[in-house]
């Protein structure tokens, strides 16, 4: 199980990769905590069930169970925000108008296709916007831990668990590592922990090359 | 034509084995004082179109305990644990569809279009089945729309002829089920004189509206709880 602080090793680093007014959806899980290290950036939130402009959590006797967020959260708005419905709220996504999409995964091929909807054998009852955010956002960032909670890493050489679509991300980012997706396959673009690139490639199933790396301890 | 009518009268509409198009994004936004006569009943064999099935004994998780529901269509049943167990014991047929998928298929449905290619799902087990088309290069499948035989929406306020307003993120679905259903009924928190809502506020016009009813429930603290 990954510890609080280095899910907030995460969140800061996909932090600094978003642009000051970018339009940002957030999926569940370490993405939720990004909104605490912007250093000062605005960001406009997208939530899929209709909200351009997500502001933070409200005091107890400001909550609404009309305004929440995706995750069934309380939330408030914050300037400059709209409601729209939830056809709208997927024209938005699915058309491209999302600049970047943070989301979990359960296992990310070398190439960045995607599985984070559905585990093989258990039931398959959930999906959500997941695909949809996968096929339309223009910006594809994965903010995951390196490996499952099996030990068994997350970046495979073919995906074993089901597709969340043909699109892929862009970036992985992890507690140990950042890598870039291309066409050509994996890179190791950064390193975030004191692991040498040895000990990367003896946790996971896939070949990456590397050119220029950023080491931070 | 007047479209106040009582709850009771409202459940009359509902047939046996009728498909239900169902506002609501969890519990909010849910016409729960329309959900709570379904429960009551004895009405069976009914097909809900709902993003979800609302939470444990909530919403339309009441329905799914009181076995009036055949099969669900929505996009996200994991968190309903009865959901879960009924679809395990083959008491539930589900019909799982992107969220996006779901909410567009439900516009087409109310927009006269039968159907529409997306790229959502491409390439996935959520496409297995569903023709693929190639247009300007890229790859789509096609989603067939959906209609209802009766909408059941929640909006916060009606007008005398119908006209809807709704509360911040309790739109969600609401709108677009209002236009795909050949009968809609909107259960609402209160009804003002055709005028008093300001045009500008209306979001769903009166045209998709054919019955209002009152929500029995009050808001308090936040959430809606039984009035007494």
């Amino acid at each position: 199980m990954l510890s609080q602080s280095e899910r907030i090793k995460i969140a800061k680093r996909v932090a600094e990769e978003l642009k000051e007014g970018q339009i940002v959806n957030l999926g569940v899980g370490i993405p939720t905590l990004i909104p605490d290290y912007l250093e000062g950036k605005k960001l406009f939130l997208q939530s899929e069930n209709g909200l351009l402009g997500m502001g933070p959590t409200p005091d107890k006797e400001n909550v609404n169970m009309d305004l929440i967020s995706a995750s069934k959260k309380p939330i408030t708005m914050d300037t400059g925000a709209s409601l729209f419905d939830s056809s709208d709220s997927f024209v938005m996504i699915r058309g491209g108008h999302v600049d970047v999409a943070i989301l979990g995964a359960l296992q990310v091929d070398r190439y960045g296709e995607i599985a984070n909807w559905a585990v093989p054998g258990k039931t398959i009852l959930g999906v959500g916007g997941a695909m949809d955010l996968v096929a339309g956002a223009k910006q594809i960032i994965i903010a995951s831990t390196l490996c499952a909670k099996d030990g068994k890493s997350k970046l495979v050489e073919k995906l074993h668990f089901p597709s969340s679509g043909k699109r892929r991300a862009d970036l992985l980012i992890t507690e140990h590592a950042v890598f870039k997706f291309t066409n050509e396959g994996t890179e190791l673009i950064e390193i975030l922990s004191d692991i040498s690139i040895e000990q990367l490639r003896d946790m996971i199933d896939v070949e990456f090359k590397y050119n220029d790396i950023k080491i931070i301890t | 034509m007047e479209k106040l009518i009582n709850t009771s009268k409202a459940l009359d509409l509902i047939n046996n084995g009728d498909t239900l198009l169902v506002g609501g994004f969890g519990l909010s936004g849910t016409p729960l004082t329309m959900l709570d006569e379904i429960a009551n009943s004895e009405k069976h064999d009914l097909t809900v179109v709902s993003n979800n099935l609302g939470e444990t004994g909530k919403g339309l998780g009441k329905l799914l305990l009181s076995g009036n529901l055949k099969k669900a269509v929505g996009s996200y049943f994991t968190t309903n644990r009865d959901a879960v167990q009924a679809w395990s014991d083959g008491e539930l047929q589900i019909e799982l569809i992107p969220q996006g998928t779901l909410a567009e298929a439900v516009r087409c449905g109310g927009a006269g279009i039968g159907g529409f290619y997306t790229k959502t799902a491409v390439g996935t087990k959520l496409a297995e089945g569903k023709e693929e088309k190639v247009i300007d290069g890229k790859t789509y499948i096609l989603e067939k729309a959906i209609k209802g035989d009766i909408s059941l929406i929640k909006a916060l306020k009606a007008d005398t002829i119908g006209n809807l307003v709704y509360d911040h993120t309790a739109r969600n679905f609401n709108a677009v089920m209002a236009s795909a259903g050949k009968v809609v009924i909107a259960e609402v928190d209160e009804i003002v004189e055709a005028g008093e809502l300001h045009p500008l506020e209306i979001v769903t016009p009166h045209a998709y509206v054919d019955y209002i009813v009152l929500n029995k429930y009050v808001k308090k603290g936040g959430a809606y709880v039984e009035s007494v």
